[in-house]
């Protein structure tokens, strides 16, 4: 397989966007193109998960690439529930590392706010098992909430090792102009004033309201080429050096512990494995933290800290900017906010300005290997890749 | 004889209690004083609302006029029975609410504008308007409209309340919405909150003056919402422009 590099990146604000669809997918993509110095491609494949239903959109792929004046390059539509984005990349990793392309690009986008946020809930609860779960009312909150108490009892996470993720992702989200959240938050104010508990209801307990993303619109872009052209574009030369992905049962009650996240964790060994890396390597890394929980419990499943000990890197400030390995600094889901579709484009965007050192306030520094992990479904079709700054 | 014209016009109000203040702690660890204002306070507020006026997003536009209006209203004695309460975060304007007493049964929801966004403050701002008409006025119910989607989810969802759409609301005579003080009762422990007495320095910190919010909403400045109202459907002609001419 050939090498594949990052050759340019765009994204727009994670928000409520007052435009539609086609057009929050373009915008990046043309910013992605200045950044590359590219005026055409091979190439597009198009992430989304909800414009058949959400949007009156269909044929999203076909769209862009005519809006963008893309044609006649090739056009892919992917749906692969949230890890849409992260699945699209490695399509287009593949694309060019067979030498089937030299340029693709590979765009997320996700007008979710389209609808109200009990709509929204209730889309994205359409990717539970039909008959085992969502005919009876679960929801990702429902399944997430489930999955914190056990984790609770388990391994002793608390209440306040939720809410530390949260005010920490807020405060990198507050360093982040593209995130949706601009608010900062206090453990006093959503945890211990007497006011918390309606600063901060419960959502799905043990979640509360700060446990959880938003409901985001947003898109993001990456172009990805070979070696060669990624030469000629002079941007820092960014690798895409491991991808991985792996499944898991579609009904979590399935899984013989549902503690156990076997599906990121074989996504991020296979992503590793093909970097040649360790997680030890990672610098900076952006994980799918949906719900507070699942930073804490990918952390440990991705091979950064040890089972059950994802909470005591959390309280030993591992894990914050200026840490020994920052998470989250875009502000994560959590906070930067989370279009689904769009959310692992979003994350890789966060690595490569991480690796380029063009992420500002944010800036970890000498980041040279960065990693993301991409979770659709509740754990069962994750997608975890690897980025390497070169030169 | 002269006729004093302004004794006609002038409606006369009710002996009504004063809304004691209240201190309570956002999210973000700020702590937020609600107090209600004299008409001696009313010029030191039309400033931060009439910049909302021109924000065209989330009804900010509408409100603040008929916020701006209402304002005016009670400062000039036009409307009987009005009140005002404001939301301060260190001295500085987070909210304004008010409403008026319709009858000793019934009270009137007027508006609720956040000057600052997100953490709940327009929800406390918004509780404590319902606290002064059930727990301080004694009234029976509130009569209560949304002008934005954000509204109906804060009101008429959260509080669920009862529809009177037999009685037009002062705005706009649409049908109105009422919480009743059975509502307002099983909505308190999770919605309604605050402390009191507040602190001797807070209050007088927030009676010293009222600041500017310090990021107050402001109109749409993206490029492809302003492009899309001046006809261009896809908006990417004007930023392969821009790309061009290199701005960013």
């Amino acid at each position: 397989m050939r090498e594949v590099y990052v050759a340019g990146i765009g994204i727009t604000s994670f928000t409520r966007l007052e435009y539609p669809l086609i057009e929050i997918a373009a915008y990046p993509a043309l910013m992605a193109l200045r950044d590359s110095s590219l005026d055409k491609i091979d190439h597009l494949y198009v992430a989304n998960m909800g414009a058949g239903r959400l949007n009156h959109q269909t044929g999203l792929a076909s769209a862009v690439v005519d809006n963008l004046s893309l044609t006649p390059a090739g056009a892919d539509g992917i749906e692969n529930g949230p890890a849409s984005g992260a699945s699209a990349i490695k399509q287009g990793f593949l694309a060019v590392a067979s030498g089937m392309h030299d340029v693709v690009m590979v765009i997320g986008a996700e007008k979710m706010r389209e609808v109200n946020n009990l709509e929204a809930t209730e889309f994205v609860a359409t990717l539970t098992h039909p008959l085992a779960e969502y005919i009876y009312g679960v929801t990702l909150p429902s399944l997430a909430g489930m999955f914190t108490r056990l984790y609770m009892e388990k391994y002793g996470v608390t209440s306040r090792h939720l809410a530390m993720v949260a005010v920490k992702n807020h405060a990198n989200a507050m360093l982040n102009p593209f995130a949706h959240l601009h608010e900062p938050i206090t453990i006093e104010g959503i945890l211990d004033s007497p006011e918390a508990a309606t600063n901060n209801p419960f959502v799905a307990d043990p979640l509360r309201f700060f446990d959880c993303c938003p409901v985001s619109d947003g898109a993001a872009c990456l172009i990805l080429t070979s070696a060669e052209v990624a030469r000629k574009c002079g941007r820092p030369m960014v690798r895409l050096a491991g991808v991985g992905q792996a499944t898991d049962t579609h009904a979590v009650h399935d899984r013989k512990d549902p503690t156990e996240l076997l599906a990121v964790r074989e996504a991020a060994r296979q992503s590793f494995a093909m970097a040649k890396l360790k997680p030890t390597d990672v610098n900076v890394a952006e994980l799918h933290d949906a719900f507070t929980i699942l930073e804490i419990a990918e952390s440990e499943e991705v091979g950064f800290f040890p089972k059950g000990q994802g909470h005591i890197a959390l309280e030993k400030g591992l894990t914050k900017l200026g840490g020994q390995l920052p998470i989250n600094t875009s502000g994560g889901l959590k906070a930067k906010g989370h279009p689904v579709g769009a959310t692992g484009v979003g994350q890789a965007h966060e690595i490569v300005q991480q690796l380029r050192g063009e992420a500002d306030k944010r800036q970890v520094k000498n980041a040279k290997i960065g990693f993301t992990c991409n979770f659709g479904g509740f754990g069962n079709n994750v997608v975890c890749l690897t980025f390497v700054r070169e030169n | 004889m002269a006729i004093d014209l302004e004794k006609i016009l002038r409606p006369i109000d009710s002996p009504i209690p004063e809304f004691p203040p209240k201190l309570m702690t956002l999210a973000g660890g700020e702590e937020m004083v609600i107090r209600q204002v004299g008409r001696e306070e009313i010029p030191d507020l039309l400033p931060h609302v009439a910049p909302l006026m021109h924000v065209e997003r989330d009804f900010y536009n509408i409100v603040a006029s008929r916020v701006y209006a209402e304002l005016l209203g009670f400062y000039t004695h036009r409307v009987q029975d009005e009140y005002v309460l404001v939301a301060q975060i260190d001295g500085e304007l987070a909210a304004i609410v008010n409403g008026r007493r319709v009858s000793a049964e019934v009270g009137m929801s007027y508006h609720t504008l956040a000057l600052r966004r997100g953490l709940r403050v327009g929800a406390h701002a918004f509780a404590a308007k319902m606290e002064y008409h059930i727990d301080i006025l004694k009234q029976k119910e509130v009569l209560i409209v949304a002008e934005s989607p954000i509204g109906f989810r804060r009101w008429m969802i959260e509080y669920k309340l009862e529809k009177r759409f037999d009685i037009p609301h002062e705005l706009g005579g649409v049908p109105s919405w009422a919480l009743t003080s059975e509502l307002y009762d099983k909505a308190r422990s999770s919605l309604v909150v605050g402390r009191r007495p507040v602190p001797e320095h807070l209050l007088a910190k927030a009676k010293a003056g009222i600041t500017a919010p310090s990021d107050p909403p402001t109109p749409p400045i993206d490029l492809l919402a302003a492009t899309r109202s001046l006809g261009d459907s896809t908006a990417t002609a004007l930023i392969e422009q821009r790309n061009k001419l290199g701005g960013s």
